[in-house]
């Protein structure tokens, strides 16, 4: 599996942030995009997420699965959680296992894994920030999708909770996974650096 | 299925537990349809006579005061991201989402005309006939409000667009829904417009999803 952008332009609201941006990504491998505020990280992984479609130039993913498209195929874990503060903790994620289909494996094992199993009956709206980060990783886990967009993923948890979702990133990079992740600090696995740059 | 099943399920629940706003429809309809007959006087005539009009305006002010939830809650935490990039066709969760609301905010206002009816002192027969009317006009309503939803959603802040765009298109529902009512209480002839009631809801089971998917789909950043 290999996904690739070639020459891609970045405009938002009539301004240019980005242009001739290339990158590629194989199966197993960790694209670190690096770059200041508002250098069009968030923007790009948008794009590969088919949120937003680029002003000019192509994503495409090879060797996927032929019938589905590429965010068919993708994860996002954006700076909103999309979680629903009336429904608990375990509602949330059965939902999203329902909802989004395909491969799912137990929610109540990928809460432990993310360290949340105690909370599992509590309103996500009782969770504080760097819980309900956990509980949007469990997601991640819960279905089983190839390709992971992170947006900041490290952001607002704690030094245990960096290790463990380094961990799982390492999980699934070794079962032929790949993870485009936009990011300041150290993600914690080995990743190629992809910088974006922005116009002055 | 299950992903359509899941998705009117969970917006359901949000709707029916504390703060969901399921009840805001209903009590709006309350408020306008209990103050109707303060402010025309106590004429009983004139009451039975306005009554069925009054009925379908207050539900339909009401349907439109719920409507800007139907989306901008999901895209404001980021739900909508996820539903659009999902493998459920879009036009489908959109659909599901439009019955879900309705289920919630339409179908208690169908439920709550019987005893506003007697407010407005309308016999059993005139209520039946408006509750009946509303069961099939107000499921037009919110698909119709779908789009005007949908298209606020992108354009952030569209709340008031929202009404602008949305009360031209229920115009004839309105029109149809009053007429089929007004029909069976003088005795003309009910069928006609009570057709033509359904077929308006019919077009708006049609084009609302895919109106609002394609709105949805294009208007995201």
């Amino acid at each position: 599996m290999r996904l690739s952008g070639r020459g891609i332009r970045c405009v938002r609201g009539g301004r240019e942030v980005f242009s001739g941006l290339d990158f590629e990504a194989c199966s197993g491998e960790a694209l670190a995009v690096i770059g200041a505020n508002g250098s069009g990280k968030t923007s790009l992984l948008r794009m590969i997420a088919g949120l937003l479609a680029p002003a000019e130039g192509s994503i495409s993913l090879e060797g996927g699965e032929p019938e589905l498209t590429l965010s068919e195929q993708a994860h996002y874990l954006g700076h909103r959680d999309a979680l629903k503060p009336a429904l608990s903790v375990i509602e949330n994620l059965a939902f999203w296992r329902d909802f989004l289909g395909g491969e799912a494996s137990d929610a109540k094992e990928s809460l432990s894994s993310v360290g949340l199993e105690h909370a599992a009956f509590l309103p996500a709206g009782y969770l504080s920030a760097g819980q309900r980060r956990r509980l949007s990783i469990a997601r991640l886990l819960t279905i089983r999708r190839s390709i992971w967009l992170l947006d900041e993923p490290i952001n607002a948890l704690d030094v245990a909770g960096q290790s463990m979702f380094a961990t799982l990133m390492d999980v699934h990079l070794a079962r032929g996974g790949l993870i485009v992740a936009a990011t300041h600090g150290s993600l914690g696995i080995t990743a190629r650096e992809l910088p974006v740059a922005a116009f002055s | 299925m299950t992903a359509l099943g899941a998705l009117i399920g969970r917006d359901l629940k949000i709707a029916l537990r504390v703060g969901g706003g399921a009840l805001i429809g209903v009590l709006f309809f309350l408020t306008v349809v209990v103050l109707m007959p303060f402010a025309v006087g106590p004429d009983l005539a004139l009451l039975t006579r306005l009554g069925p009009a009054i009925l379908w305006l207050g539900a339909l002010l009401a349907s439109l005061l719920t409507l800007d939830r139907l989306f901008t809650a999901d895209h404001d935490d980021g739900s909508l991201d996820l539903i659009v990039m999902g493998r459920t066709t879009l036009e489908l969760a959109c659909a599901a989402k439009a019955l879900a609301h309705w289920l919630a905010s339409g179908l208690p206002l169908v439920i709550a005309t019987p005893v506003l009816g007697l407010l407005l002192n309308l016999d059993a027969t005139s209520t039946s006939a408006v509750a009946l009317t509303l069961l099939a006009g107000t499921p037009a309503l919110t698909f119709i409000g779908m789009i005007g939803a949908a298209l606020a959603v992108t354009l952030h802040r569209g709340g008031l667009l929202l009404a602008v765009l949305v009360l031209p298109l229920s115009i004839p529902v309105l029109i149809f829904g009053v007429a089929a009512s007004e029909a069976a209480i003088t005795g003309l002839s009910f069928g006609p417009p009570f057709s033509i009631l359904c077929a308006l809801s019919l077009i708006s089971f049609v084009i609302g999803p895919f109106a609002a998917a394609a709105s949805l789909r294009h208007g995201l950043d």
